[in-house]
């Protein structure tokens, strides 16, 4: 029996004062993809931002656990240090500050949390090495700012490259498809797919198709005016790129 | 391509509405729980991080000796006579002393300073010592521990290698460090009092001949009283095989500090200076106002580095140095090269313009500056490039950093002279704000009267973005690192031109706490 890894109960969550995430419901076990679709607006960025603790979003009330622990009481480095990876739709730049110290800083923070000492600088080097070839980056990346003037395509395998070294056991990515060639799409779901195993899980937010042709979602959510209205396996992916959202649309709105 | 510009002045100034809302950051919002469940909101964290306390800020108990407060021509010869120095010089002091009667306190910076009452100052402290101190074992012990207390050891065997000291505590030098394996090259490094003992034609061929005693206010000031300083003179041809760096303490209460710095390299030769500085915590002002004078000859190369950490008073802006320097440096020389990087994290008040005047063919004036000021420090700092030879070049990298209450000025000068053909300028002042309660202005001047220079400037404003933050703290980095990461990288061209030794300690001193990873 695979565990429970992340387990959302009826989150309610919003941004000044206007509720967007209204009941979510969620559970994923170790070693699944889960994609998560929906149209504009329906609040999967928010999902996302929420769970990784984007201090822009209030949670109101609900529950997140994440493998036995109150996610929602962490501060978002020690969600990052639990494990939690959210590769970012928007890399944020950050000038003058190189990717090695940057990530030397986040492995030796993780490491401090674990109480294990600070990696050297020969051995921080060797691990930088090693997950760069996972998403063929080269080596040029290391002494550049953090994101600073890469394009579209680097910012996204810069996002894979981290999420590499920090070995995530929950990674959320939020529309790492968007803004991406169909040559670098690739790419970063190889990557996607060597750093996957039977114990770390993966959220992908995507609103197209198009990603899960590469990284093979088990299962398949429709997110839609803040809640998951529907939910199934890779087949509603397919449905989906068909039929469009208009039908879940009118579906749910009916209902209500 | 040509960029002509005439003066421009702009000033930026973020909310001062806030200043009356006392502290609108600390309100947290009303719901139950936040998306990132920490105890302080990142504003918060930022306030407490540049808000932290002052290590160096300590007293050391010497026996000092110290003359009455207030300045007359006899005090002026009083220290002239404590010093034993020759006629020539007490003539000198005695002319600035007189200037100085003539002139006001300038008031064109962007600074407000409170009235300085020169009678209340004592103009020369010194710990006591029979003479100069030959070993080391001649020195008090107090004060020995007092530079390792700082960091900067004097004894030769435990110094890093390849830098030379000379400590200055209160007015006088306490110890130089290395002097022999110099004076094997003819490298002259020795405190300003020796030299004048030693090397009288040296000091009277330069002293004032960059900064003339009728510069300004403070360098008559300084003329007339100045205690002691470094000397250091580079012979033709001769590469300075280590750092020199001289160390300034202010340590006995109610004193000033008056120190000269006169550097000469001649041709051909190079060297690299580096300047530190720190005083204890009083709730008083102190008054520091010196000069630096620098010569450089044909195809010579200055480096002068300053981390300057004054005491800058506590949160509420009670007390602080008074950091009033004149430092410029004469590229006298054809392809000379003078290049001043400072780091500013400290005083109460900072009224500072390392210069350089570019008279030789093809010579190279730089000026790389970080500037911190936070809590009630107020900082009006920058350059003046004074291009008067023909194809010479200046670069001009300003970087201001201002948090809490502070204000932090960039002023800066660029001149072409209308005989300077084919001169170059490239200027850049960038602000990074920390708080919304804080100023940072620019009032950069550039004065062009020869039309076939270029001369290009450059702006920027920017804030610590939530976004970079959260991207930080998302990758398990916590916001205190983040925010040393954050502007140690926005500082980064500047540091990397510290040489090693300083960058490390300045690199601590931006990010403001110890335990930061940055390497």
């Amino acid at each position: 029996m695979s565990q429970i890894l992340l387990d959302v109960k009826d989150l309610h969550a919003g941004i000044e004062g206007k509720e967007i995430l209204k009941g979510i419901n969620l559970t994923i076990n170790e070693g699944e993809v889960h994609a998560i679709m929906g149209p504009n607006g329906s609040g999967k960025s928010t999902l996302s931002g929420v769970l990784a603790g984007d201090p822009r979003f209030n949670v109101s009330s609900g529950s997140a656990t994440f493998h036995g622990t109150d996610l929602l009481a962490l501060s978002p480095e020690d969600r990052s240090h639990e494990g939690l990876f959210l590769s970012f739709q928007y890399p944020v730049e950050i000038p003058g500050v190189s990717m090695v110290n940057f990530m030397r800083a986040a492995v030796n923070a993780k490491r401090k949390y674990l109480h294990e000492p600070d990696l050297s600088a020969s051995e921080f080097l060797k691990l930088m090495r090693q997950k760069r070839a996972v998403v063929g980056l080269d080596n040029k990346l290391a002494s550049r700012s953090v994101n600073e003037g890469f394009s579209g395509g680097e910012k996204k395998r810069n996002e894979i490259f981290q999420m590499a070294v920090l070995e995530p056991r929950l990674s959320i990515l939020d529309e790492t498809d968007s803004g991406l060639d169909i040559d670098a799409l690739r790419t970063v779901a190889e990557g996607v797919n060597t750093l996957r195993t039977e114990h770390n899980s993966t959220i992908v937010i995507t609103h197209y198709q198009r990603l899960l042709d590469y990284i093979k979602p088990d299962f398949v959510h429709i997110l839609y005016k803040g809640r998951i209205v529907y939910s199934g396996g890779p087949e509603l992916a397919l449905e989906l790129e068909e039929k469009g959202y208009d039908w879940i649309k009118e579906q749910v709105d009916a209902q209500q | 391509m040509k960029t002509l510009k005439q003066l421009t002045t702009t000033t930026l100034k973020m909310n001062q509405n806030n200043l009356q809302n006392d502290c609108p950051l600390h309100k947290q919002p009303d719901a139950p729980q936040s998306g990132g469940i920490t105890d302080e909101t990142h504003d918060e964290v930022i306030n407490r991080v540049t808000n932290e306390g002052y290590k160096y800020g300590f007293t050391t108990d010497v026996d000092t000796d110290i003359i009455p407060r207030g300045i007359s021509e006899e005090v002026v010869r009083l220290i002239s006579k404590k010093k034993g120095e020759p006629e020539w010089l007490l003539e000198f002091r005695l002319k600035a002393y007189r200037h100085w009667l003539t002139l006001d306190m300038p008031d064109w910076a962007h600074l407000k300073i409170p009235p300085i009452n020169y009678q209340d100052i004592s103009y020369y402290a010194a710990p006591k010592t029979k003479e100069a101190p030959k070993s080391l074992d001649e020195v008090d012990p107090k004060v020995l521990e007092t530079f390792d207390k700082l960091g900067i050891p004097l004894e030769e065997q435990k110094l890093l290698s390849g830098m030379a000291v000379d400590a200055v505590m209160d007015s006088v030098s306490v110890r130089t460090t290395h002097r022999e394996a110099l004076a094997e090259r003819g490298i002259i490094f020795c405190s300003f009092s020796e030299a004048v003992r030693d090397y009288p034609e040296l000091v009277k061929r330069y002293l004032g001949s960059v900064v003339s005693y009728r510069d300004n206010f403070f360098a008559a000031l300084n003329s007339a009283v100045f205690s002691d300083g470094s000397f250091v003179y580079i012979p033709k041809g001769v590469r300075c095989p280590m750092e020199l760096s001289t160390y300034f303490r202010i340590n006995a209460a109610g004193t000033g500090q008056f120190e000269r710095t006169l550097i000469v390299a001649d041709d051909d030769a190079y060297v690299s200076y580096l300047e530190g500085c720190t005083a204890p915590m009083r709730d008083e002002n102190q008054l520091h106002a010196a000069i630096v004078e620098i010569v450089v000859e044909d195809r010579a190369e200055v480096k002068y580095s300053t981390v300057q950490n004054w005491y800058a008073g506590d949160e509420h802006g009670r007390g602080g140095v008074y950091n009033f320097v004149t430092k410029r440096g004469l590229c006298r020389g054809d392809y000379s090269k003078l290049s001043w990087t400072q780091v500013e994290t400290g005083s109460a008040i900072t009224w500072k313009y390392p210069s350089c005047v570019l008279a030789g063919e093809g010579a190279v004036g730089e000026f790389y500056s970080v500037a911190v000021t936070r809590n009630y420090q107020q900082a009006d700092t920058g350059t003046k490039m004074i291009h008067l030879g023909r194809n010479t070049r200046s670069t001009i990298i300003s970087k201001g950093i201002s948090a809490g209450h502070s204000e932090n000025s960039y002023r800066g000068l660029v001149k072409i002279a209308p005989n300077a053909d084919g001169c170059r300028n490239y200027t850049q002042c960038d602000s990074l704000l920390l708080s919304s309660t804080c100023g940072a202005h620019t009032f950069p001047y550039v004065d062009v009267l020869n039309d076939t220079a270029v001369v290009e400037h450059e702006a920027t404003t920017s804030k610590i973005s939530e976004d970079q933050l959260f991207y930080c703290n998302q990758r398990g980095i916590p916001t205190e690192e983040a925010i040393g990461l954050i502007v140690n990288g926005y500082a980064r061209e500047v540091m990397n031109k510290l040489p090693m030794e300083f960058a490390v300690e300045a690199q601590k001193l931006l990010a403001l706490t110890l335990d930061n990873s940055v390497g």
